[in-house]
């Protein structure tokens, strides 16, 4: 990180600190030095300095991620667990490093429990399809939640369609909270797998994902949880949450696109049979018998993305060197300033008031359609995201179709929230 | 940088503030429903064809000022023209959101009446295709004559 001198405002903690240095693990958390490691952030949206609220969609990169994937290129490019030669030993090691610094963020036992994968998406699709649907019979059940992004509902139905099964759904209260007790009657004899996020990418509920994994292992059935919000903003340790999956993917957390990982318990894993076939996921080939390739390589059918993962691993040392108990301690408190900033502007009406919430504000202006909001925000350089965020069942929960979605990341900061303010103002004025 | 103004012109504010035709008619011969999966935006257009002229347009749904405020202008600029006008206008319509339009000085450089509201939506790209949600739509209720609107 670049070092900036300090005169930020005193957040996380408010003791002395070493002055010089990195911004990482020193304390006041300096916001501009944070920001200077952001080389995007520095762009100019319309004559106005860029405000980026839109993390929840994909966050952006440090220069220690963009460094790490261009250096890969530059220096290291090679297939991997294959030749002899020099550079793909390099890029073996690089990409096998960089699944155990994934391994150790997510509070994994063994490296062999990651799977690199393309997505969060994909990661569900591959649980979807490897784990659940061999052990599915007609008339079993898929537990999800109302507020599950699409990503975990339609790879449920696509299992539905093939197996007979039957997709039920928790409801959840109008704060946007999960109502636990219908919870734990839905979790019946048929109940085959709890499939829940861990936070809500529309309204910014955080789920008390030890508790609901608690309540389904009583019951006996397994839960995947999907992370993909959460990793960016919250420490995850999946051996003390006791899950069997959990999934995460690495733009959303500060790493390229098209690199996410899969957690799932290893007896599982060692269960299951390949999602894709292809080279790299086998021992031996001929034509009338191939042999699996171990865990986890049985689930990475072909060439990776190498590149990926090691820009994952280098986002996940960069969220490492800042802490994420910092991080959450700074995006609370931008949070609690959001959100009484924009309840103070009458036409504002917030979507999702849990108590227990990641730096996510879904609003309405008055009646004004969120495009329209979206748009205008944009002229003062204010990147938000508008419409139904993936989630139409979220939206349909609140007789919505769109929401203005402001997702805060530890880059933002209260000057960004105050510029937010007076362009929802702007909105009224034009829409008067 | 483009002045908001020049998007959201009185014109538009007024007819997203009071759309015009925005009614589903008792008898339409015709309708087809129009849908932004982008935006989860929905439009439905009715339509009455006689002697190849629109007698009657209407829309219902509901949507951004600009997809509103373009259904309605729109209904009042194709009723009464022939279906062949009102394709015409589509086109002419589409080329003026989208990159502002026959040059000045070339044939079928004229004003598109009330529609020039929309040319400042030229600079918006990511808006264009609320402007011509409805177009594609009544486009849609032209052609698709098996479309019919049943009277149960």
């Amino acid at each position: 990180m670049k070092t900036v001198a300090g005169n930020a405002p005193a957040v996380a903690d408010s003791g002395g600190g070493a002055a010089g240095g990195r911004a990482a693990g020193r304390d006041p958390y300096d916001v501009e030095s944070v920001r200077a490691d952001f080389p995007i952030l520095g762009r100019e949206i319309n004559g106005k300095p860029l405000a980026y609220l839109d993390n929840a969609a994909t966050a952006q990169k440090p220069d220690a991620v963009i460094e790490a994937v261009s250096g890969y290129y530059r220096q290291t490019n090679a297939n991997i667990h294959r030749g002899v030669h020099r550079l793909s030993v390099e890029a073996t090691e690089a990409y096998e490093r960089a699944r155990g610094t994934v391994q150790r963020f997510m509070g994994a036992r063994r490296p062999e429990e990651i799977i690199f994968v393309r997505s969060a998406t994909e990661a569900i699709n591959l649980v979807a399809q490897a784990y659940a649907r061999p052990k599915i019979s007609p008339g079993d059940e898929i537990l999800i939640t109302t507020m599950e992004h699409h990503s975990n509902i339609v790879p449920w139905q696509i299992l539905c369609e093939q197996t007979g099964a039957i997709l039920r759904v928790v409801p959840i209260n109008d704060a946007g909270e999960l109502c636990l007790d219908e919870y734990e009657q839905l979790l019946g004899p048929r109940t085959r797998l709890v499939a829940v996020t861990h936070i809500s990418n529309a309204l910014g509920t955080i789920n008390p994902v030890a508790e609901l994994v608690a309540t389904a292992h009583r019951h006996e059935v397994p839960v995947l949880i999907d992370g993909a919000q959460a990793a960016p903003h919250l420490p995850i340790d999946v051996t003390t949450l006791n899950c069997d999956f959990y999934t995460i993917t690495g733009h959303k957390m500060f790493g390229p696109t098209g690199i996410g990982a899969l957690y799932g318990r290893y007896e599982l894993l060692e269960d299951m049979s390949p999602y894709q076939g292809g080279g790299e996921m086998i021992l031996s080939v001929t034509f009338e018998k191939t042999t699996y390739n171990h865990v986890p390589h049985k689930f990475e059918a072909g060439t990776p993305n190498i590149a990926g993962a090691i820009g994952m691993g280098a986002a996940v040392e960069y969220l490492n060197q800042i802490g994420l108990d910092r991080i959450g301690t700074y995006e609370q408190e931008l949070l609690a300033y959001a959100t009484e900033k924009l309840s103070r502007i009458p036409a504002v009406r917030l979507v999702g008031t849990a108590g227990h919430k990641a730096a996510v504000l879904s609003f309405l202006v008055g009646d004004v359609h969120p495009h329209d909001v979206g748009t205008i925000l944009d002229q003062e350089g204010i990147a938000v995201r508008t419409g139904h965020h993936c989630a139409q069942p979220v939206m349909a929960r609140y007789g919505l179709t769109a929401t203005v979605r402001a997702s805060l990341a530890f880059y933002n900061t209260r000057a960004e929230i105050d510029r937010l303010a007076a362009a929802v103002e702007k909105v009224r004025e034009i829409f008067a | 940088m483009f002045d908001l103004a020049e998007l959201y012109q009185q014109l538009i504010l007024d007819h997203n503030r009071s759309p015009r035709n925005r009614r589903r008619p008792e008898h339409p011969q015709r309708c087809a429903e129009g849908y932004n999966p982008l935006c989860g935006d929905r439009v439905t257009v009715y339509l009455s064809v006689g002697d190849d002229r629109i007698t009657d347009v209407a829309f219902e749904g509901s949507g951004c000022a600009i997809s509103t405020a373009a259904a309605s202008l729109m209904t009042e600029a194709v009723k009464g023209k022939t279906v062949q006008e009102a394709k015409a206008l589509f086109k002419r319509f589409q080329s003026m959101v989208t990159s502002g339009g026959p040059a000045m000085g070339e044939p079928g450089d004229r004003s598109l009446g009330k529609l020039d509201a929309f040319a400042g939506v030229r600079h918006f790209p990511a808006r264009v295709k609320c402007a011509t949600l409805a177009w594609h739509t009544l486009n849609a209720a032209i052609d698709d004559k098996t479309n019919l609107v049943t009277t149960e």
